[in-house]
């Protein structure tokens, strides 16, 4: 009887795993690329920018936490800068979009290993563990999942609750419309980029003290991120959880089952089924069933 | 754009006003082709190996170059992608006429230039530890092969922890090929691998396979897993109080990663090197305040670097020896056992069989608050196990790559 509460722990405790690295990976993502359409190529060096002003904090004394409040706040403020300064000239040009902020990606973790050197010191995990069973396992890794659902709840929160996610799901629809309705569409946009930016910085800082933190980190959250999204679809809210928790859901009964081989590859698998199936996403599924 | 960024040609203050000063002595300046990664996700490690360059060719040049010629230093930087690897490869050989080329970090890579090197008749030298085996007259390893790392560290890791090892190891071939390794030696000494992992590159998250290893309970872990995002495999491994204790071939000399992770992640980690910082050696200290002279801002000088140095000295020892930058005048003098040189951890020799070198092999642990200690010293260990398989390239020249369990027909 034990073992089995053990086993069903352990199993939920892997699949909460999964789904924290997903949601946070996708976040940011899903609000630049999944509500506002720009194929932000430069993500992932957002959430390195949470990572490593995480970490630089850190080793200038700031407590953990305060830390990684700095670095959401730093990531989001970079998020508008960016909006203004370049992803602003693209709306009409989706594509080239993909362009500018890969080069700016480029630009980016090239920069960063020239400035600060190819790896930077960790600061390690915040101690705790507890103990289920004949496991041990780390509280942090709890503390990432539920960053993950604080995630979700604020994005709800500021689109489906306050007057500018009103604002911004109006913009999003018909930018036009919008303007002729008195809504200032262009810092609308700035902003919600900036929220997205802030959402991977978020991630970023999450993940800085479970890391290797070298420039090119961020590469590794972007397979995650953009499969989510995709798999999720254009509506955040309806899509993203979603998509998490199935894609979740397939990985970690993969990686039990036959390692993380085979873990990823199915994921990839399953991403391919979704899409072709569904090629609006869950949410586009949902939003026409729901019609 | 990205060519001109990457080329680095290093022609040292030194040898321009040698050339200047004596027209008649200046003959043609020696070619080194450099391939490393400075940028990429292999930037880590790549970085210092090409500073050993540099320094080497600094110093060289400073005392006279090679046989009275100066060393020119043609560095690319192939960014951690094999296909530029191969690119470049010709390009260096084809080109700029290179008299030989060094370089390449994982054994991907160097399985990518090695065919491209074969259809040459220039040198080709690999510098890094790697899974051994390879069998091939136009390349020399000077990096720790198997029988210097496993064979020392698995018995001693069985006799000191215990017989149940769990292996966790990057997807591609030198992961595969270590664990096969560790398979054959472990079944000597009547061990068990009760758990077998092998991680896709760039997976960063360990969760599963640290409750995995805790299902298996293993008295210590084979960690041969590489690249930076597997590296957080120790980090999460510390939060979630695995504290097993730990072996490998490539951690701390290579990765140096108990400098990279808060203590105590790397605490009872093993590894058998050739080189580490911490060697505490007349030769070894001049060395390391020669590197540290020249390259201030080196979190740690490891093996890969420290290996890229001597094999510009090995080079220069050959070159002298034969008069020539001729392979088959190289090779004359490896096959008279000859090719020896003083480096920073002692003499090593290249062995005539394989082409590989010789080692001074060392067993270091690292304690919770990551200081690195030697537990044993072994001597010089040759590089045995191609010549007793039957690899003789004095004689014939396989141009292939054996392991434990893909051995040349008798």
């Amino acid at each position: 009887m034990d073992s089995i509460f053990v086993e069903i722990f352990s199993v939920l405790y892997q699949f909460g795993d999964v789904f924290a690295f997903l949601i946070l990976s996708a976040a940011g993502l899903a609000i630049v690329f999944g509500m506002m359409g720009v194929i932000n190529m430069a993500h992932g060096e957002f959430i390195m920018c949470g990572a490593y002003v995480t970490v630089g904090l850190v080793h200038g004394g700031f407590p953990l936490p305060l830390a990684q409040a700095c670095a959401v706040i730093a990531a989001g403020l970079i998020g508008v800068m960016v909006e203004v300064g370049i992803v602003r000239k693209f709306y009409a040009r989706p594509l080239d979009s993909l362009l500018a902020t890969w080069g700016l990606s480029l630009v980016v973790t090239q920069g960063m290993l020239i400035l600060v050197g190819s790896s930077v010191q960790g600061i390690g995990t915040p101690p705790g563990s507890f103990m289920v069973g004949e496991y041990t396992f780390s509280v942090y890794r709890l503390v990432l999942f539920a960053g993950a659902v604080a995630a979700l709840a604020l994005i709800y929160v500021i689109f489906m609750r306050t007057r500018f996610g009103i604002y911004a799901r109006a913009t999003m629809q018909n930018p036009r419309m919008a303007q002729a309705l008195g809504v200032k569409v262009g810092t609308i946009y700035a902003v919600s980029f900036g929220i997205g930016a802030a959402l991977a910085g978020f991630c970023g800082a999450l993940y800085a003290p479970t890391m290797t933190l070298i420039p090119t980190m961020g590469a590794t959250f972007i397979v995650e991120s953009f499969v989510t999204v995709v798999v999720g679809g254009a509506n955040v809210l309806l899509g993203t959880a979603p998509a998490g928790i199935l894609l979740a859901a397939v990985r970690t009964s993969l990686n039990a089952w036959a390692g993380q081989i085979i873990g990823q590859i199915g994921m990839l698998v399953a991403v391919i089924i979704i899409i072709r199936l569904l090629p609006e996403g869950i949410s586009g599924f949902l939003t026409r069933f729901h019609r | 754009m990205e060519l001109r960024r990457s080329l680095l040609v290093f022609a040292g203050a030194a040898s321009v006003a040698a050339m200047l000063a004596a027209p008649a002595m200046a003959a043609d300046p020696i070619k080194i082709g450099l391939l490393e990664d400075v940028s990429g996700d292999l930037a880590l490690m790549g970085k210092p190996k090409l500073n050993g360059s540099l320094l080497a060719v600094e110093e060289i040049n400073k005392a006279g170059g090679i046989m009275g010629r100066q060393i020119e230093l043609i560095h690319l930087d192939p960014q951690g992608d094999n296909a530029r690897y191969q690119e470049f490869a010709r390009r260096l050989t084809g080109k700029d006429k290179v008299d030989v080329l060094i370089g390449g970090i994982t054994s991907a890579s160097r399985e990518a230039v090695r065919p491209i090197m074969d259809r040459t008749t220039i040198l080709y030298i690999y510098t890094n530890q790697y899974e051994g085996g390879v069998c091939d007259a136009g390349m020399i390893s000077n990096g720790a092969v198997p029988e210097q790392q496993f064979s020392t560290l698995i018995p001693y890791m069985v006799e000191k922890f215990g017989k149940k090892v769990y292996v966790i190891a990057a997807d591609y071939n030198f992961g595969q090929l270590s664990a096969e390794w560790n398979r054959m030696i472990l079944k000597d000494l009547g061990g068990t691998v009760v758990g077998e992992e092998f991680i896709p590159l760039g997976v960063s998250q360990f969760a599963q396979t640290i409750q995995n290893i805790q299902k298996a309970k293993p008295d210590w872990i084979l960690t041969i897993n590489v690249g930076a995002a597997q590296d957080s495999f120790f980090e999460q491994a510390a939060a979630a109080k695995l504290n097993l204790p730990m072996g490998s071939s490539i951690k701390i000399m290579l990765g140096f990663e108990h400098k990279r992770f808060a203590p105590p992640a790397l605490n009872n980690m093993h590894a058998v090197a050739n080189w580490f910082e911490e060697i505490d050696t007349p030769q070894a200290n001049d060395f390391k305040k020669r590197w540290h002279a020249k390259f201030p801002n080196e979190t740690y000088i490891n093996d890969m670097g420290y290996n890229a140095y001597t094999a510009v000295y090995q080079y220069k020892q050959l070159v002298e020896a034969a008069k020539s930058t001729k392979l088959a005048d190289l090779r004359k003098v490896i096959a008279t056992g000859k090719a020896c040189i003083e480096a920073p951890e002692g003499q090593i020799c290249i062995d005539p069989k394989s082409q590989h070198t010789s080692h001074r092999m060392r067993l270091i642990a690292v304690d919770a608050k990551h200081n690195v200690k030697v537990v044993k010293d072994y001597g010089v260990i040759q590089p045995y196990w191609l010549g007793q398989i039957g690899c003789d390239l004095t004689k014939k020249n396989d141009q292939k790559q054996y392991s434990p369990s893909d051995l040349p027909k008798k």
